[in-house]
């Protein structure tokens, strides 16, 4: 149907769909358990927000795993390179993740402000972590990271759990961290009343001014002081997947090059401010559908700003920079890619209309008389 | 060269949690079709105490599916961080099952639970029974997927190794989907979930019964339970995994070592019932056999022969030298020299590369390896007898008496004499820990029996790796048991806490410690049924 070519480019835009599907699904839900200690004052109020996305979390975890089971059978290398290098940090956002559906589904179970006190601290947990170490993890993707691969394609990551931690990508980190709190601030406003969601408006606002902030700002390190890569030697995009066969170099401020060659792209990172600024000014008005799909959007802009500045890389070798892998030479078989297309071609639909479906049959606006009311079928 | 300490810890931490994670799994996969089946009694007949049944029940399923969700996050997760090169090398065939699990299955029961747990109040009779039948599916067809994967790790079909890429790429979709190991296997595996599942609500039923407290509840749950669990125990024994051994190589080395087959006995061979396997006499000590068991058994025939361990040694010795071969080619292709000789030369001896991979461990080179090292190899090529013989009989002596508990469960049901026999009541109480015991059992017998491989005859497992520092991976295999101790605890204290209530947890007013309460001050009902 598609040659290996056409594959590979829809298979990295397929990986750019999931990851934003990630980010607006999940990332509401991690938004949310962000604000939780914040925006809900009393246990009436905490359970009105977990309320809100207590029908919805798991579903929305599962983009997380489509995610990566993506990568495993799309992109192997990457895959196998990313979490294998990044271990100490998958480790830790992995041991945080833990807390979430344990929290959500245990936390109501017992009646003591102590038992659900220390749940609602492993709700925050549980979100916040891995929303940093994502944002820190993509923030050192944009600068490479230290790995190579001997005779046999096998990978050794030299660089260290610390060394993760550099000024860009916590800078990456407060760009993920405030644009997941952005998102759920603009969730939890359209779906509660009264404190609630005047304390959530709030926090959508701050977090939108925050992250235009610091998206523009790592968009200024990135024009100034960050080495994008570029490929050298020709690449045949219908080659097999070869990777350490091409010659890369780096370059302070190439990936911007991308944006400067084609300035239609340079929409994507507009998207992701003014839909930010957007969802920080409607956050205050009902309805809240705007202010929630203007944040959506700007999100979408955001991780497709990325995508684009380091095109075709995906992940660069900063320590053996012909190894990095990109689109072209990280991938899986045509066969593979070919199959798994018509797998996503035909469940995505269908997903997105079932969580459609059960989002619609839930939809309401959370209060405390129906928390109040319901205190043994809700969370 | 190979990193021993690092290879056992990897194994270690990836055979803690993955058994951790598979004591949550089955009774999430029976407890779907239980909570179905309830609430398809409470649509047709409307009788409040089945929706009251799916509720109670479906509480307890929380719990467990709970713990479920946050370890299997692991699993996704550890094949790249702890097994990097077993990633890349069959990525482009084992990860594609996986995403589809995701796609296909794991979204639809993850996004149905909701709806089941907090769509009570939302959704229409019908279409709350409808959610659940998908959560149902979601969830079973997430396990044929998972299935599908390990089925292939044991049976590797419809796959080639590429030597430019240096990984195994997938030819043929259908041969990896209807692989016979994967098929027998997910039948296998579903039907033991159904009996946990079963055993899960039939215990803590007896529990109820035996206390005499809230017994209309606790029969009907005692009567659904025992009808489904009848059905799959007679499929988890009747179609046991053992009509799977058959095909591929490594489950045939498997049967050996499940046999402690150490030669090969004239067809039909006889079932040794239990003994002392010797790996180093190659004796099994003290055997009791019964003639023409395993002959009709595993082979399905009386002319059949089941192949001993000595004879295989010799098979994967001949296998191991032609690997040595096919390595020597490879290592030409790879350094450049991709002439069409070296290429057909390569092709002719690549079945056996995976042998020649088994030499890694004792020589970097492969090709200049000693006698000495071949003999080595050899012996790693047979995994460890006696824990495999001795773990599968304790999952068929679990299955044999689970069998006769649901065989007299299901009589005296029948009979509506169940309450009466107390010592049954005591006896399926007592043998909730069974299903786990052969199940657990059981997959130690699938994985451990595919040992030396990570992937049947293609990937060593200490090959398959990251490249990290062996305490890297202790450390995190210290934080795994301590974090999962303590999620452990607290899942447990929830679910005994739970069970204990019983349907009173529900606070519908009807049950028995709300009746108790009502007696004293009637205003304390709280809900309008």
């Amino acid at each position: 149907m598609f040659d290996y070519e056409s594959l590979k480019l829809i298979w990295w835009l397929i990986i750019g769909v999931l990851l934003i599907g990630f980010a607006v699904t999940d990332g509401m839900d991690m938004g949310v358990g962000g604000l939780l200690p914040f925006v809900a004052k009393d246990d009436t109020e905490r359970r009105v927000v977990i309320n809100t996305i207590a029908a919805h979390w798991d579903g929305n975890q599962v983009w997380l795993i489509t995610v990566g089971a993506s990568l495993f059978a799309a992109w192997p290398m990457v895959y196998a390179t990313a979490f294998s290098g990044f271990y100490f940090a998958m480790m830790l956002t992995l041991f945080c993740l833990f807390l979430r559906p344990l929290g959500f589904d245990y936390r109501s179970k017992i009646d003591s402000p102590k038992w659900r006190y220390n749940w609602d601290k492993a709700l925050f947990v549980g979100s916040m972590v891995p929303t940093l170490v994502f944002g820190i993890a993509f923030g050192n993707l944009l600068q490479g990271v230290p790995f190579n691969f001997d005779e046999f394609m096998r990978v050794t990551y030299t660089g260290s759990f610390f060394a993760l931690f550099n000024p860009f990508a916590l800078l990456s980190g407060v760009v993920s961290v405030s644009m997941v709190l952005m998102h759920g601030g603009t969730w939890l406003s359209m779906r509660t009343d009264e404190h609630v969601a005047a304390r959530s408006a709030k926090a959508a606002q701050i977090f939108a001014a925050v992250l235009v902030v610091s998206f523009s700002l790592a968009g200024l390190m990135i024009a100034t002081s960050i080495d994008g890569f570029i490929i050298q030697s020709t690449i045949d995009p219908s080659a097999l997947a070869q990777p350490t066969t091409k010659v890369v170099t780096t370059v302070t401020g190439a990936w911007l090059n991308n944006f400067n060659a084609y300035p239609v792209l340079w929409l994507l990172p507009t998207t992701g401010i003014v839909m930010a600024i957007v969802a920080g000014l409607l956050a205050r008005f009902k309805p809240g559908g705007l202010a929630f799909t203007a944040s959506a959007l700007s999100i979408a802009g955001v991780i497709f700003t990325m995508g684009v500045s380091m095109f075709p890389f995906v992940m660069p070798s900063s320590s053996t920079p012909n190894h990095s892998l990109t689109l072209w030479d990280a991938v899986s078989s045509e066969g593979t890619l070919n199959l798994m297309l018509m797998v996503v071609a035909v469940f995505l639909p269908i997903i997105l209309c079932y969580t459609i479906w059960c989002y619609s049959k839930m939809w309401r606006t959370v209060t405390r008389s129906e928390i109040e009311n319901n205190n043994h079928s809700s969370y | 060269m190979i990193n021993e300490t690092l290879v056992e810890f990897s194994r270690w931490q990836f055979a803690i949690t993955a058994l951790f994670h598979f004591l949550f799994v089955p009774l999430t996969i029976g407890m779907t079709w239980i909570l179905f089946i309830m609430e398809a009694v409470y649509v047709m007949t409307g009788r409040i105490i089945y929706r009251d049944m799916t509720k109670f029940w479906g509480k307890l399923f929380a719990i467990n599916f709970a713990i479920g969700v946050a370890t299997g996050l692991t699993m996704e997760f550890e094949f790249g961080t702890n097994w990097s090169y077993y990633s890349h090398y069959v990525g482009d065939v084992f990860g594609a099952p996986l995403a589809i699990e995701g796609l296909m299955a794991f979204f639809l029961e993850s996004t149905f639970v909701g709806m089941f747990l907090l769509g009570w109040d939302r959704l229409s009779k019908r279409q709350h029974l409808a959610a659940t039948f998908l959560m149902a599916i979601g969830t079973n067809l997430s396990a044929m997927w998972i299935l599908v994967a390990n089925g292939w790790m044991q049976n590797p079909v419809g796959s080639e190794f590429n030597y430019a890429t240096m990984r195994m790429e997938m030819v043929s979709f259908s041969e990896l989907v209807f692989n016979p190991v994967a098929q027998v296997k997910f039948i296998h595996t579903v039907a033991a979930g159904y009996v946990a599942g079963a055993m899960f609500v039939m215990s803590i039923s007896s529990y109820y019964l035996l206390k005499g407290r809230d017994v209309a509840f606790a029969k009907r749950s005692f009567s659904v339970a025992c009808g489904f669990g009848v059905a799959a125990i007679c499929s988890v024994l009747l179609l046991g995994d053992e009509s799977g051994y058959e095909v591929g190589e490594v489950q045939r080395v498997k049967l050996a070592a499940i046999e402690a087959e150490f030669h090969t006995e004239p067809a039909p061979a006889a079932f040794t019932l239990v003994g002392l396997p010797n790996e180093e006499t190659m004796e099994t000590d003290y055997a009791i056999k019964i003639p023409y068991a395993l002959g009709i058994i595993a082979t399905r025939s009386l002319d059949g022969q089941v192949t001993g361990i000595s004879d295989l040694k010799k098979e994967h010795e001949a296998r191991i030298r032609e690997g040595m071969i096919a390595y020597d080619y490879l290592q030409k292709l790879r350094g450049g020299e991709e002439t069409p000789e070296n290429i057909a030369r390569f092709n002719e001896y690549k079945d056996d590369l995976g042998y020649g991979l088994l030499l890694k461990r004792y020589s970097e080179n492969v090709i200049d390896a000693t006698e000495e090292q071949i003999q080595m190899a050899v012996e790693d090529s047979i995994p460890p007898v006696a824990p495999i013989f001795w773990a599968f009989r304790m999952m068929v002596g679990s299955g044999v008496v689970m069998f006769g508990l649901f065989i007299l469960a299901f009589y005296f049901n029948a009979r509506r004499q169940i309450e009466q026999k107390r010592w049954l009541l005591k006896a399926i109480l007592f043998a909730l820990p069974l299903p786990w015991i052969a199940i657990e059992t059981g997959w130690f017998v699938a994985e451990v029996g595919r040992q030396p491989w990570a992937i049947s005859e293609i990937l060593p497992t200490f090959m398959a790796t990251s490249s990290h520092e062996a305490s890297s991976v202790l450390f995190t295999m210290i934080s795994f048991i301590a974090v999962y101790a303590i999620l452990f605890v607290i899942e447990m204290w929830l679910m005994i806490k739970f069970a204990k209530i019983g349907p009173s947890a529900l606070h519908t007013g009807r049950y028995h410690f709300e009746k108790e309460q009502q007696q004293a001050s009637p205003q304390l009902r709280q809900d309008k049924y």
